[in-house]
C-alpha cells in the first residue's frame, strides 16, 4: 500500500524505488507511523491542527521543496484560508540558507557563522502563538546551534506547554527530515540505475 | 502551575567536538516515571530509555516517539545488504558535525570508530570538520550528506553519481539518504531541547 512519501516522490507499486523500500520495511512503516502521530493523532495534545499545518506549512515552504511544500499548504487552505495566506506570505520573506550560529565560546568560535533572527510580521493574522511558534521553527531549521533556554522560555511565555513545546519540536524535526528523504528519493529515482 | 525551563548552572560543558561520552541535560522537565502509562512505555520501546532524560521530556507526546524511535532503528540497525553500519554512522556523524550537534557526533562518531576501526579518520573529521580528505569513498559519503543536510538541499545526480563510483549499489545510496536525513530530525531535537555536558 502505498503512503505519503511515495506520493510526495511519485513512486507506483513495483517501481524500482517501491522496491528500494521494501528492503527497509519497518523504516517505511514507521516513517508513515510518524506523519500519522503528528498529523492524524489520535488526540489532540497541546497542539491543534491549525498549528500543526502552519508550522508545517512554514517549515516545507522554506526548505523550498516543491514536491513537499505545497501538500501541507493544501491542507493548512483547508482548515483556515485565511491564516493560510499569512503564512505563505511569512514564507515568501524568508531568503535564508543553513546551517548557521554559533558555538560554544571556545575552540569552534572560528566556526561562528552568526545570522538572521528571524521574526514574523503578520502577528496579527497568525496570532501569538503561531507567531511564536513559526519564529522558533526558523531557528530550528535554519540555525538549531543557536538554540537555548531562553528560547524555549520565549515559546512557554507564548502559551505553549511544556508538552507542547515537545510536539511542536517534533514537528518541525521530522519535517526536515521528511523534505530531505523526499528530496533524496527524487534524485534517486530519476538517475540512471546501477546495473554493474 | 505554570511550566518552567530548566537551568544547569555551573555545569561542564563541551567546547570542541569529541568522541567521549557525554551526558545530555533536559530545558525542559522530563516526565516523572510515577507519570508513565502503557501507552508512554510503548512510546519509550525500550523499558531501559525510562532512564534518558532526553526519552523521558520526548514520552511526553509518546506516538511520536514510538514511530521515531522504530524508523531510526531499521535504518541504522537493519544491515541486511545495502550500505555497511559503519559507513551509516559515517553518515550520521557527518551530519552532526555540519549541523552543529555535539552530543550526536559524540555518539555516532564513536559508533563509526568502533564498527570501522577508522578512529583517527573520524577523529579528522571531528577536528577539522565535513571538507576533510578521508579517502574517496568516505569524503564521497560526507559530501552526500552533507548536500542532504543543507537549507535548501542541493543533493544532485552528481552526488549519487560520486557515490556509485565508490561502489555503493541503489540499497546503499538509500541507505546514506535515510541516515543523513534522519540526523536532521535527531540533531534537531538535541540541539533545541537541552544541552550536552561533560560527564566528572
Amino acid at each position: 500500500m502505498s503512503d505519503v512519501i511515495d506520493r510526495l516522490v511519485g513512486i507506483e507499486p513495483g517501481d524500482r524505488l517501491d522496491i528500494l523500500r521494501q528492503a527497509r520495511l519497518v523504516a517505511r512503516e514507521n516513517m508513515q507511523a510518524s506523519y500519522l502521530a503528528l498529523f492524524e493523532p489520535a488526540n489532540e495534545g497541546d497542539v491543534t491542527p491549525r498549528e500543526r499545518y502552519a508550522v508545517a506549512t512554514f517549515v516545507t515552504g522554506v526548505h523550498r521543496e516543491d514536491a513537499v511544500a505545497p501538500f501541507y499548504a493544501e491542507g493548512l487552505a483547508t482548515l483556515d484560508a485565511e491564516l493560510a495566506e499569512a503564512v505563505a506570505a511569512e514564507v515568501a520573506d524568508v531568503g535564508t540558507t543553513g546551517p548557521y550560529g554559533s558555538f560554544p565560546p571556545g575552540p569552534l568560535s572560528i566556526e561562528d557563522a552568526p545570522g538572521l533572527r528571524f521574526t514574523v510580521t503578520r502577528h496579527e493574522a497568525l496570532g501569538r502563538r503561531i507567531s511564536a511558534a513559526l519564529e522558533h521553527a526558523h531557528m530550528l531549521v535554519f540555525h538549531p546551534r543557536d538554540a537555548s533556554a531562553v528560547w524555549l522560555q520565549g515559546l512557554l511565555d507564548a502559551g505553549w506547554s511544556t508538552t507542547g513545546i515537545v510536539t511542536q519540536s517534533q514537528l518541525v524535526a521530522f519535517l526536515a527530515f521528511q523534505v530531505r528523504v523526499v528530496h533524496g528519493l527524487r534524485v534517486l529515482a530519476v538517475s540512471e540505475r546501477n546495473t554493474s | 502551575m505554570t511550566d518552567a525551563t530548566v537551568s544547569h548552572i555551573g555545569h561542564d560543558a563541551p567546547v570542541a567536538f569529541t568522541q567521549r561520552e557525554l551526558e545530555w541535560l533536559p530545558w525542559l522537565e522530563p516526565l516523572p516515571a510515577e507519570a508513565l502509562t502503557d501507552r508512554h512505555w510503548a512510546g519509550l520501546v525500550d523499558a531501559s530509555r525510562a532512564k534518558s532524560p532526553y526519552f523521558m521530556l520526548l514520552a511526553r507526546d509518546p506516538d511520536i516517539l514510538g514511530a521515531r524511535t522504530r524508523t531510526d532503528k531499521d535504518i541504522f540497525y537493519n544491515t541486511s545488504a545495502g550500505l555497511p553500519r559503519p559507513e551509516r554512522e559515517l553518515s550520521a556523524a557527518a551530519t552532526s558535525r555540519f549541523n552543529g550537534c555535539i552530543y550526536c557526533a559524540s555518539v555516532h562518531a564513536r559508533f563509526a570508530s568502533h564498527f570501522s576501526k577508522r578512529t583517527e579518520d573520524v577523529q579528522h573529521l571531528l577536528d577539522d570538520g565535513v571538507g576533510v580528505d578521508i579517502g574517496e569513498r568516505w569524503n564521497a559519503i560526507v559530501a552526500a550528506s552533507v548536500a542532504l543536510t543543507s537549507t535548501p538541499m542541493y543533493f544532485r545526480a552528481a552526488h549519487i553519481e560520486r557515490l556509485r563510483a565508490v561502489g555503493l549499489d541503489d540499497l546503499s545510496v538509500a541507505d546514506v539518504i535515510n541516515s543523513a536525513a534522519f540526523f536532521n530530525w535527531a540533531n534537531r531535537l538535541m540541539l533545541s531541547l537541552g544541552e550536552p555536558d561533560v560527564p566528572k
